[in-house]
């Protein structure tokens, strides 16, 4: 049967607050523009966005955006490009005024302004007293975004694939991405659809790792989509661990519970805080606590069965408080833990939260093919959001800056996809040969017979994740976790599918999700493995000191022997000074 | 949405919209999928199918954030789902 085809001006895959930011740009410039999400767009894991998107409006407290990048520049650990943080903190501001105009109801003060809450890492005067940054739309930010940014599209009439799998991008000679080819979930079909422009916006990647608090979509699609089509991803080696998810599934409890009175014991009840943060004890930062917790556990301090998790104490607070003060966790422990935290411990590990690396692309939203960063830049293909790397996060993002970067950048990509179109207004004659190797990619899971399971490599996978290449990385260790998963990835052509129908085959759909898991994994083994220092939130216990003079530079990653090369940090911002690296103090 | 007899029994529809943007919601509504679903009364099984299709923070305000829905019949099957074995 041949292959169904369609044609856009411009071809965005993924629906998160990147994706629809991008996408309504486009259609209210009468573009016309597909979106495809494996998801419905509102289901998007930017739903799941609670705390805020930072502006420096000023309504509560002082703030400039130039303060906002100081933070900002500083969270990153300096390896964050301060063009692109000068950049996204100065459009923080009309960013989120378009929002509010769009229709999102943010929370506000008494005097009808948007209200802003403070936030962790939040300073004002470069450095000084707290500052309160955060927009919030009460406690479901990220789904007022979207349900809004959805309700402008659908009425700017861009065109939704809903439920529809991208495989892979489709590419010519000239290295033109030309479209995608994407499945079609509930009948099974393949679709191709040709475009002029094409945006990747396909989210995190935290399903890479056993205890994640990212939800299942998050696989990485588009990174590894990228890979295969022979690019690079850069600084995979930095993820975001939150230090108390609940063991073995991954849910967050939040940081107010040890703001509270919580702390968190071993398994001889020892509150092992004391030992490795004397002052800050529980409250220490994020990454130290998830470390420590790593340390319990390799040390044999572990509680469980399998002495793989620590406790957070918090049933001294007392039932009143724990209902007044942390609704929602007790509730969240009784269903994921098996645990009534007014009697009980609740059991917690780190758990992935967060990815900083990505798609490299430029301050316009633009992949860049190679380590030379004033060399070209892949025509037609954009990127956005968790998915992308224009180097805002550095090292480590603060808090309220991811929302922001997805909406500014998605916004961008938008604006430089008008003007692309406009200079390169024809199709590009279709490469076969790319179609047919994206079409085998689906086809070779049609083969049938015995043999490894798609929820067992995947188990195995994600937990040689956590082991060798989450919070806790030296060289011996990981070297090892590089080699296992190599080997993974070499399993993975023994997996066989049990089911073959073609209608919602959630079998099919996690098989291809594995296959992008396996090959992101490898990009953040291989990446953390060679980074022989200690720079935010990747920490090296054998090379603990950040190093700037060799290693102020971004990693990146081809699939190809497994590549590395490196490309020096952009200090030097737009328009004001650079921020010169300081010294890091807890 | 118009609810027919088949979306109540197309197992692995339901299960692809088991899958959300909140790691809580998928853990508990595949969980339940594969746990109860089967054993409900047609009146509940098409109140799953009819749950499925509200925003995200709703189901998890409803399911895991401790403001049960007021309507009897939700609460009734919002109960159920609490009661799955996810731990
Ligand atoms: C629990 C939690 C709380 C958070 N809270 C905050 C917060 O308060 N403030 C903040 O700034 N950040 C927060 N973050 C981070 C932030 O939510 C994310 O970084 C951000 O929402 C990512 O948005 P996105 O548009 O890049 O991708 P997503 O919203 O993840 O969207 C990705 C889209 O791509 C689609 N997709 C993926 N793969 C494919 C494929 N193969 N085919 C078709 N479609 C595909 C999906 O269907 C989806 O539509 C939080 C993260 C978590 C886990």
């Amino acid at each position: 049967m041949a292959l169904e085809k369609q044609r856009f001006d411009t071809l965005i895959l993924g629906a998160g607050g990147a994706g629809l930011n991008a996408a309504l740009q486009l259609a209210n410039a009468n573009l016309k523009v597909a979106v495809v999400s494996k998801v419905f767009p509102t289901r998007s894991h930017t739903v799941a966005a609670q705390g805020g998107v930072n502006a420096a409006l000023a309504n509560v407290l002082p703030d400039n955006w130039h303060w906002h990048m100081f933070d900002t520049v500083k969270g990153s650990d300096y390896l964050g490009d301060q063009d692109a943080i000068e950049y996204m903190c100065r459009e923080a501001i009309p960013t989120v005024y378009e929002l509010e105009h769009n229709g999102v109801p943010f929370s506000r003060l008494p005097n009808g302004k948007i209200y802003q809450r403070a936030f962790g890492g939040q300073s004002q005067n470069f450095g000084g007293e707290q500052a309160a940054r955060t927009c919030a739309a009460a406690d479901r930010t990220g789904h007022a975004i979207l349900h809004t940014l959805y309700q402008q599209n659908i009425r700017a009439k861009t065109h939704f694939y809903d439920e529809y799998f991208a495989v892979d991008l489709i590419r010519d000679d000239e290295g033109y991405v030309l479209g995608a080819l994407v499945l079609n979930i509930a009948t099974g079909e393949p679709l191709l659809i040709e475009s002029k422009t094409t945006l990747l916006a396909t989210g995190g990647c935290g399903q890479v790792f056993r205890t994640t608090s990212n939800a299942h979509i998050n696989t990485g699609d588009g990174m590894a989509m990228v890979l295969r089509a022979g690019l690079p991803l850069m600084d995979m080696e930095f993820f975001q661990f939150h230090p108390t998810g609940i063991a073995g599934k991954g849910m967050l409890i939040t940081e107010g519970v040890r703001g509270e009175g919580g702390y968190l014991i071993n398994k001889n009840g020892e509150r092992f805080m004391e030992k490795y943060a004397p002052n800050a004890k529980d409250l220490a930062s994020r990454d130290v606590v998830a470390r420590s917790i790593i340390t319990e556990v390799r040390e044999g301090s572990g509680v469980g069965p399998e002495a793989d998790h620590v406790l957070l104490k918090v049933n001294h607070l007392g039932e009143d408080v724990i209902a007044k003060r942390l609704p929602g966790i007790r509730e969240s422990s009784k269903i994921f833990a098996g645990v009534d935290p007014v009697k009980e411990p609740i059991p917690v590990f780190p758990t992935a939260h967060y990815v900083m690396g990505g798609i490299p692309t430029d301050r316009f939203g633009r992949v860049m093919p190679s380590a030379d960063d004033d060399g070209d830049h892949l025509p037609g293909l954009y990127a956005a959001g968790e998915c992308a790397c224009a180097s805002v996060h550095g090292a480590n993002r603060l808090g309220g800056n991811s929302l922001l970067d997805i909406l500014v950048f998605g916004r961008l990509a938008g604006h430089n996809i008008i003007d692309y179109v406009k200079e390169n207004s024809a199709h590009r004659s279709l490469d076969e040969a790319s179609v047919e190797q994206a079409m085998s990619r689906l086809q070779k899971w049609d083969a049938k017979g015995d043999g490894i399971t798609v929820s067992q490599l995947r188990n195995e996978f994600r937990k040689t994740m956590e082991d060798h290449a989450g919070v806790f990385r030296v060289e011996e260790m990981m070297v090892e976790g590089v080699e296992k998963v190599r080997q993974i990835r070499e399993r993975l052509s023994q997996v066989r599918l049990t089911d073959h129908s073609s209608t919602f085959n959630t079998n099919r759909t996690e098989a291809l999700e594995l296959e992008n898991l396996i090959d992101v994994g490898l990009s953040i083994a291989v990446s953390a493995l060679h980074r022989k220092e200690s720079r935010g939130a990747h920490s090296r216990p054998d090379y603990p000191n950040r190093d700037d003079k060799a290693w102020m530079k971004h990693t990146l990653y081809w699939m190809e022997n497994d590549r590395l090369d490196y490309k020096g940090v952009r200090s030097q911002p737009l328009t004001v000074e650079s921020f010169p690296p300081k010294e890091r103090v807890y | 949405m118009v609810i027919q007899e088949s979306d109540l029994s197309n197992i692995e529809r339901l299960r692809w919209q088991c899958r959300r943007g909140m790691l809580e919601l998928d853990v508990l509504l595949e969980a339940f999928l594969e746990q109860h679903y089967g054993d409900l009364p047609p009146r509940l099984k098409r109140l799953f199918v009819q749950l499925l299709e509200f925003p995200d923070p709703v189901i998890h305000a409803w399911c895991v954030g401790g403001e049960p829905p007021e309507d009897e019949e939700f609460l009734q099957l919002i109960s159920t789902i609490r009661q799955t074995k996810v731990a």
